[in-house]
Parts: structure tokens; sequence; C-alpha cells
């Protein structure tokens, strides 16, 4: 990030990967998958908006760095498998 | 082991984005990136995806973008698309991503141009219904009914009056080669219709209804099953245009409005009586558009 006004660029050219922000600070309800009844149909990696969730050999492997805590992929399961708790807890 | 997928593995959008919980429109970024590949330069004018790459110098797209000021999407797309055939680069896809008000109202002029031009383009118009990046202000793309912050809800019940735009009316008017709704909650469908797109010259538009949780007043983990309700209740509908003729690509069986409405705050204070006006209006839209795939069958 540049120190003072001067080292912004006249025209700013975005290069770095946004990765580097850790958007898994806005979460409240953490997903957490019991890969045991999880089918692997790949529909939370599908409608993920956040792109938190990673193909794994048993299930879905979340990327809680990033992860919002949205809800979707608990609400798309067709078996159901996947849970919100909160992050309190 | 490979896993079974039904859309391309590999991310041009990275996580770490700006969008809200449960955002439709960076699900619409993804898939449409995934159909178009590497190979892409986008054009963002003022909207949601304006903010949603991240604050300088973070991106989360990996294809080159250009912010372009709110209503020259379809200008800058045209440019883009020129320079490159100059280099001759013309197996470069050019897109542009606006939002529904900078598509609806305050885009078209530079939109009708680049239709009007010809140009080989791609144009989608993610439709939120409302100016959500500015804190969810009316657009052309509202419906009926629908409460925003300029079309506030009290006593006055001054809700949205007017109904909402036909955009790909407007556009097959231009007799550009394709028009196509999508929505989100059907990646494939979105992938299928984008590759298409991009197979044809010509200027092409897409329409991707993108749920927004934060206007919509909605729970953000029902972005995906509202998209599937919004087609049921015939709020939105799936076809495509392609040179004249239309196609109604899902005709889902009709539920009650009320369902699709009820879910979300923005329709809530909805009294009965106005419901099953749109309601009929939204049926006999459908019919419509079943009659004009009738009509023109022949041309295809």
């Amino acid at each position: 990030m540049p120190g003072t006004i001067d080292e912004i660029p006249i025209t700013p050219i975005n290069t770095t990967n946004s990765t580097a922000v850790k958007t898994g600070g806005w979460r409240a309800f953490r997903p957490i998958c019991d890969t045991d009844k999880c089918i692997k149909c790949w529909s939370c990696w599908k409608f993920c908006p956040d792109v938190s969730i990673a193909i794994g050999e048993d299930g879905p492997i979340y990327d809680y760095d990033h992860c919002k805590g949205c809800g979707i992929c608990a609400n798309v399961c067709p078996v159901k498998c996947i849970e919100m708790i909160p992050e309190n807890k | 082991m490979m896993a079974k997928l039904t859309i391309p593995e590999e991310e041009l959008m990275s996580p770490g984005h700006m969008g809200c919980l449960g955002c439709g429109a960076t699900q619409a970024m993804r898939y449409v990136l995934k159909a178009a590949g590497r190979r892409t330069i986008l054009s963002i004018p003022a909207c949601c995806w304006a903010v949603m790459p991240g604050v300088w110098p973070n991106t989360c797209l990996q294809v080159p973008e250009l912010y372009t000021p709110f209503e020259t999407t379809g200008a800058s797309i045209s440019g883009i698309r020129a320079a490159l055939d100059a280099l001759g680069q013309e197996d470069i896809n050019v897109i542009g991503f606006a939002g529904d008000g900078g598509t609806a109202d305050i885009g078209i002029q530079a939109l009708s141009g680049t239709a009007d031009r010809q140009d080989n383009v791609l144009y989608i118009m993610y439709d939120n219904e409302a100016y959500m990046n500015t804190g969810i202000q009316r657009s052309g793309s509202t419906p009926i009914g629908t409460w925003t912050t300029t079309t506030p809800v009290g006593s006055t019940q001054e809700w949205e009056k007017s109904p909402k735009k036909n955009m790909t009316a407007i556009m097959a008017a231009h007799g550009i080669p394709y028009i196509a709704t999508a929505t989100t909650g059907y990646p494939e469908d979105i992938i299928k219709k984008v590759t298409k797109a991009l197979s044809i010259k010509g200027t092409k538009f897409m329409q991707i209804f993108s749920p927004c949780p934060t206007g919509w007043k909605m729970d953000p983990a029902l972005t995906v099953s509202i998209t599937k309700e919004a087609l049921s209740s015939r709020a939105f509908n799936l076809f495509e245009i392609e040179n004249g003729a239309y196609k109604v690509t899902m005709k889902p069986k009709k539920t009650p409005l009320k369902g699709y409405l009820m879910k979300q705050g923005r329709f809530r204070h909805m009294p009965d009586d106005l419901i099953a006006e749109v309601e009929a209006d939204l049926d006999s839209a459908y019919e419509n558009l079943l009659h004009l795939e009738e009509c023109t069958r022949k041309k295809a």
C-alpha cells in the first residue's frame, strides 16, 4: 500500500490478488460438513459466491479465511450434511 | 479421483472480493468467466462490480478489466473491440458487464450505439432490480410494488408504480443476432448461453437475473432457491432470441407468485389485490412469450 498520496499512480492498475483480503472475518455462522453423509455432488462448490470451497477427497474443504458464512452451501445441499454453527460457540 | 462436475473447474475469480453475503452478481461473474476463459477483456461501469474486485491494488479477477464511467459500457467495449481488431487479435472476447441501472437507464444510449454498429461484443446485464451499490434506489428494471429507498413504503404507500423495463424486447428491436436471459440458480444454463453467444459474430446481449439479499431484504442462504421460485412464479423467464426466433429454454410448473414475494422484505407490504394484478400481468407476459416462440419457430 502507498504511504503518501504521491505514491499513488496517475492510472491506478490493480495488480495484487484479492486473496490477500481475509473476508472470513465477516462470518457469523461457520459451515461444517459431515463428510460421512456427503454424496460428493459438489452443489456447494458450484454455488459458492466466495469461491471458498475446494474439492476434497471426502467432501468440501472450506477456506475459512474467505468464507463469509452466507449459508448457500447448507441450503443447496441435497442431503443436508452441511450445518451452520454460530461462530461464538 | 476426478470429481464429476457439471461446470468448468478453472476459477478466474478469486475469493476475498467485496461482495455481500450470498451475492448473486458474484456468482454470475464466476460462471461467465468460466465460460469465457482467460482470453477475455471485461469492461465494468459504476455498479456493484465496480467495487467488488476490491480496494486498489487488489483485484479478484484473473482477466483484464477496464473501469468505465456509468453510461459508457457500450462505447468502451466497441473501442476495445476496434483496438483488438486493429492489432489483429480477433480471438479475444470482449464483454461488457453492467448492472441493471447502468444498462436499462444510464447506459442504454451507448448500448444502443454498439448494437447499431453491430460491433462484435457481448453485453451482459446482471439484473438485481435496483441500484444496489449506491444503496437500493429504484431503476428501470425494478418491478411493480417494490420497496426501495427512493420508492418508500409507509402511510403514503409510494412503492414502485411502473413495471419492469423489458430490456430483451428493446434489444430484439435492434435486430442483433443473439439475446438470452439466464439466472444464477442455473450455472450450466449460463455457461451454455455465454459459450453460444461468444461463438456468434455481432452484438450479443444477455440478461442474468442475480438475487441481491441485501437489497431484497432476504436471507442470503436463499440466493439459489429464490431464482427457482422466480422462474416458476413467472417473475422472470428464461429464453433465447436467435436471429429473431424466440425459444423458451425453461418451462417450469407454475407456483403462486405470493410464495416468491413473501420471502423478500421488499415485497412484504404488497396488498393481495396488487399481487393478483401483478400475477395476471406476469402470466400474460409468459403466454406472450410462448406465442412469440410459436410464431417465430419457422424462421429458425
